[in-house]
């Protein structure tokens, strides 16, 4: 009991099936409280489905959910302290600010004064004061953003949930969006669980990213510990970007493997995730494009050397995007690899048919069983 | 030269439009309007002036009528909206994408029978010697037939069967432009099943009840063969006496009158209904 109630949200074995389709797989996990929780998984994965479950939506086919420790099995939505920001917001139009954010105040039966006074609390905390009287379309998307969280954040919720609410921003406006959302968290002191198929989304603004595929969780960690240590090979590929081949064991010395790609590539990596690879089996080979450097060299070194890979190519093409440019690489047997270079503008950048050498750690080269 | 072609085209279709609302719109009215505009002094004399109304309004019977009329329509629209809502909910939140269909499909039938058939179809089973008073007495329920014809409820209860589907089209497809996260929302933040009802479905479908309300009442108010047939000679209804004026009594300045009485009548109904849900015409009617 008294650890229940240092977590805002527990779930235990939640499993949810339609028909013969289990949407949610035996998911369980604890959120410690005023935590940022992201469920980061592509779209089918059944995360929508385990948010509609905590927020009452839907029930679970077996499994337990706690609120603050008690479970909610059974509770309507209209009961449980749990509030939920849509992927679409659902404000309601025939509204004005004021009364959207006054509708759940109304209903738990709050007097006027105390409506008014909370009302324009929570307006200034999202700082937009003046907005009360103005009509849902006649703000910015930005703006309807920040009034669908007030107008849950106003009933003082044990966990708000957020279900891709910066699905319908365009670019700009998400980047700002997912600063503002971090810092609002922070000033609201909140647990919140966020819901999205976008890893950048989850990497920046979360305490723990939870990534689910296929109705289970896969991983659950902070995402640094995603990023760096991914613990199954589904991670490593969904979480931030990577150069994948598929290849066969050639050679087992400890937790080291020298694999064969089927590009015809050689290169030593270490094991991660379940499973010991013996030679000849499946694997799959992840490697990040900023661990690998790229040298202009007319040199011919196309074996491991020391602690690294070092494999000799052709730039075939330079994707340009500022601080995140990217050389693709292709080595003497055809294969392309990424690789991230700093471009200055100068004379020194690598350019299209330029001969280089890649270099990367065997450590951050990630070795899945298939 | 462009300009020219794509004007020319504009007219030939604004044209049919315009013509049929001239001709059988306006100037009928216009001429209606004109003669209820005369007085009848001696045979083939008439004069300017305002006696035809004068007229409605000195006569209880007629406006006694007429606010019968009134009354009853409101109830009629009443009993339609409350019957057709759940309808028209079920049809657009509820019913898969497939039933919609069928369902909607099925209000739609009726339709396809005139209205002089769907009455006779009522007169069949609610005559003294009708369907249901012969299986009443078959059943041992009552012991002498019943006539069920010719009385208000069942005038009502055959208006209601005509006009409700001008009821549920509407409804429908504004509640169908409803999110469903919106109700969901409304749950979530706390309310219960009557408060998101009242405070977040109403006022959302509201355009789509005012408009259904306007076109159930205007259909109500003006319809003729519905009360005559069901409601016999009891049925007063107010048509009944512009039919009167025009056709028994071949006193058509006093029917053209009665006429735009009626028609003052509904607007004022129409334009209160508006004023006290506050909106408009254009938020309502004039919405696809």
């Amino acid at each position: 009991m008294q650890s229940a109630a240092e977590h805002d949200l527990e779930c235990h074995q939640v499993s949810k099936r339609f028909g013969s389709v289990r949407a949610v797989d035996d998911v369980s996990f604890v959120i410690p409280k005023g935590s940022f929780f992201s469920i980061l998984g592509p779209s089918g994965c059944g995360k929508t489905t385990l948010m509609r479950m905590i927020a009452g939506f839907e029930q679970p086919s077996s499994g337990d959910i706690k609120i603050k420790g008690k479970s909610v099995i059974g509770t309507p939505p209209n009961r449980r302290n749990v509030k939920m920001v849509f992927q679409h917001l659902a404000l309601f139009p025939m509204m004005n600010v004021y009364d959207n954010i006054a509708y759940g105040l109304r209903c738990a039966g709050a007097s006027k004064d105390v409506i008014r006074t909370k009302v324009h609390q929570v307006l200034e905390r999202i700082s937009l004061p003046d907005v009360a009287q103005r009509e849902i379309s006649q703000l910015s998307g930005g703006q309807k953003q920040r009034i669908a969280i007030a107008r849950c954040m106003v009933l003082d919720p044990d966990v708000l949930l957020l279900d891709e609410p910066l699905g319908a921003l365009d670019l700009k406006l998400r980047e700002a969006m997912k600063i503002e959302l971090k810092l609002l968290q922070h000033q609201f002191d909140t647990t919140f669980v966020y819901i999205t198929h976008d890893q950048s989304e989850a990497l920046v603004m979360s305490d723990h990213v939870a990534v689910m595929n296929g109705g289970k969780f896969v991983q659950i960690g902070t995402p640094q510990e995603l990023y760096h240590k991914p613990a199954a090979a589904f991670v490593a590929g969904f979480v931030g970007h990577t150069n994948r081949w598929a290849g066969r064991v050639a050679r087992v010395e400890g937790g080291e493997v020298e694999v064969a790609t089927e590009g015809g590539l050689t290169v030593r990596g270490t094991v991660r995730g379940t499973g010991v690879p013996q030679v000849g089996d499946i694997v799959n080979v992840y490697v990040r494009p900023e661990f690998i450097s790229a040298k202009r060299s007319a040199g011919q070194s196309g074996q491991a050397e020391g602690r690294h890979n070092v494999i000799a190519g052709k730039v075939d093409s330079i994707l340009f995007n500022g601080a995140n440019s990217r050389a693709l690489v292709r080595d003497g047997t055809g294969e392309l690899i990424e690789a991230d270079v700093v471009l200055t503008g100068g004379a020194q950048d690598p350019k299209s048919k330029d001969e280089v050498a890649l270099t990367w750690p065997i450590a951050q080269t990630l070795i899945f069983m298939d | 030269m462009q300009k020219d072609i794509r004007r020319l085209s504009l007219l030939l279709l604004f044209a049919p439009f315009a013509l049929w609302i001239t001709l059988l719109i306006v100037l009928p009215h216009l001429g209606m309007l004109h003669i209820s505009l005369r007085e009848k002094v001696a045979p083939r004399v008439y004069e300017f002036g305002f006696g035809n109304y004068l007229n409605f309004f000195n006569e209880p019977i007629y406006w006694n009528t007429l606010l019968r009329t009134g009354s009853m329509s409101l109830l009629v629209t009443l009993l339609a909206l409350i019957l057709g809502f759940p309808i028209a909910y079920y049809i657009a939140k509820i019913a898969g994408r497939r039933a919609r269909g069928a369902l909607f499909l099925m209000c739609l039938i009726p339709l396809w029978v005139s209205d002089l058939i769907r009455a006779f179809g009522w007169i069949l089973l609610l005559r003294e010697t009708g369907v249901i008073s012969s299986s009443l007495q078959w059943a041992g329920v009552i012991n002498a037939p019943i006539e069920f014809l010719y009385n208000d409820a069942t005038v009502i209860m055959g208006l209601v069967y005509t006009v409700i589907l001008f009821m549920i089209v509407p409804l429908v497809s504004t509640l169908d432009g409803m999110d469903d996260a919106m109700i969901e929302a409304g749950y979530n933040l706390g309310g219960n099943g009557p408060t998101v009802l009242r405070r977040i479905i109403i006022p959302y479908a509201m355009p789509g009840i005012v408009s259904g309300c306007i076109v159930v009442f205007m259909l109500t108010a003006g319809s003729y063969l519905t009360p005559i047939l069901l409601g016999g000679k009891n049925s007063s209804w107010f048509t009944e006496q512009i039919y009167d004026q025009f056709i028994t009594r071949y006193n058509w300045e006093a029917g053209a009158a009665f006429g735009f009485v009626l028609l003052a009548f509904t607007s004022l109904v129409v334009w209160g209904g508006l004023k006290l849900t506050g909106q408009t015409l254009s938020t309502t009617v004039a919405r696809s």
